[in-house]
């Protein structure tokens, strides 16, 4: 019961925060709204027993990619703005689209079995190891190869980055 | 006990909110704030599944959509910078040079 109810506290907010950040005027304050929003999705991986991936939600989220957003919209000097325009002229086609792929998605939740293979950490397993040395148990071995694509992926990151980021000094 | 489907609701909700705010918006920084709300959607999905199925492949691919969208944030900012420096906007729908 308890679980229920700071489920259903989490899922208020992150819906609300996320429907602020679509809707409101000022780019600032749609960024701001994102923070409570990584915070309580934390906070629901923590509910799912996934407490290194709420660290690292937080770590990364919250305190890099959410700080560059910010440090960009400063940079940019981006006020209010100016025209007063939010939203793009099909925006009615577009709500409407929302709302529908939302109902349908919903409505085959409602009625449909998740099965799957179980796989073998179980929660008392992963209880003993610690979460984190679970994820290293299997990130390490079955996924190594990704590891080192993904550790490639942010080299490019960064040199793409600063490339197109630089300003020409001639 | 929270059952699985509430959690996929959860984050088809939160997708389709990202969705909208990616295709209805002006402002290119709220686009890609809409982009990052998808993703976070899809971490929800995947650590849940991970939970209810016992396994520890959800939270790995978790780890690795972080880094991605880390990555992509990053360039992403620095497109829009660039951006900025030639074109003097924010909005989308001023960029329109190669509109015929």
């Amino acid at each position: 019961m308890l679980l229920q109810i700071g489920f259903l506290y989490l899922a208020t907010v992150i819906v609300f925060c996320a429907l602020m950040v679509i809707l409101s005027k000022n780019p600032v304050h749609s960024a701001l709204f994102m923070l409570p929003l990584f915070f309580h999705v934390a906070g629901i991986f923590i509910m799912l027993n996934a407490e290194f991936v709420a660290a690292v939600q937080v770590l990364v989220y919250a305190g890099a990619i959410l700080v560059m957003f910010l440090f960009v919209v400063m940079l940019l000097n981006v006020g209010k703005e100016e025209g007063g325009k939010r939203f793009q002229s099909n925006w009615p086609i577009t709500a409407m689209l929302g709302i529908m792929l939302t109902g349908f998605l919903l409505s085959v939740l409602v009625s449909s079995q998740f099965t799957g293979t179980n796989g073998t950490y179980t929660i008392e397993e992963v209880a003993k190891l610690g979460n984190a040395q679970a994820v290293g148990k299997v990130l390490y071995t079955e996924f190594l190869f990704p590891f080192e694509i993904a550790s490639v992926i942010l080299l490019v990151a960064m040199v793409g980055a600063i490339v197109l980021a630089k300003k020409k000094l001639d | 006990m929270v059952p699985l489907s509430w959690y996929i609701g959860l984050s088809a909700v939160v997708f389709c909110l990202g969705m909208v705010g990616v295709l209805t918006r002006r402002n290119i920084i709220i686009i890609f704030l809409s982009i990052e709300l998808m993703l976070n959607a899809v971490n929800i999905s995947l650590v849940a599944f991970s939970h209810f199925l016992n396994s520890m492949r959800g939270q790995v691919f978790v780890f690795f959509i972080m880094a991605v969208a880390a990555a992509e944030a990053a360039i992403g900012l620095a497109i829009i910078i660039s951006l900025n420096r030639n074109k003097e906007t924010l909005n989308t729908a001023e960029i329109n040079l190669l509109k015929w």
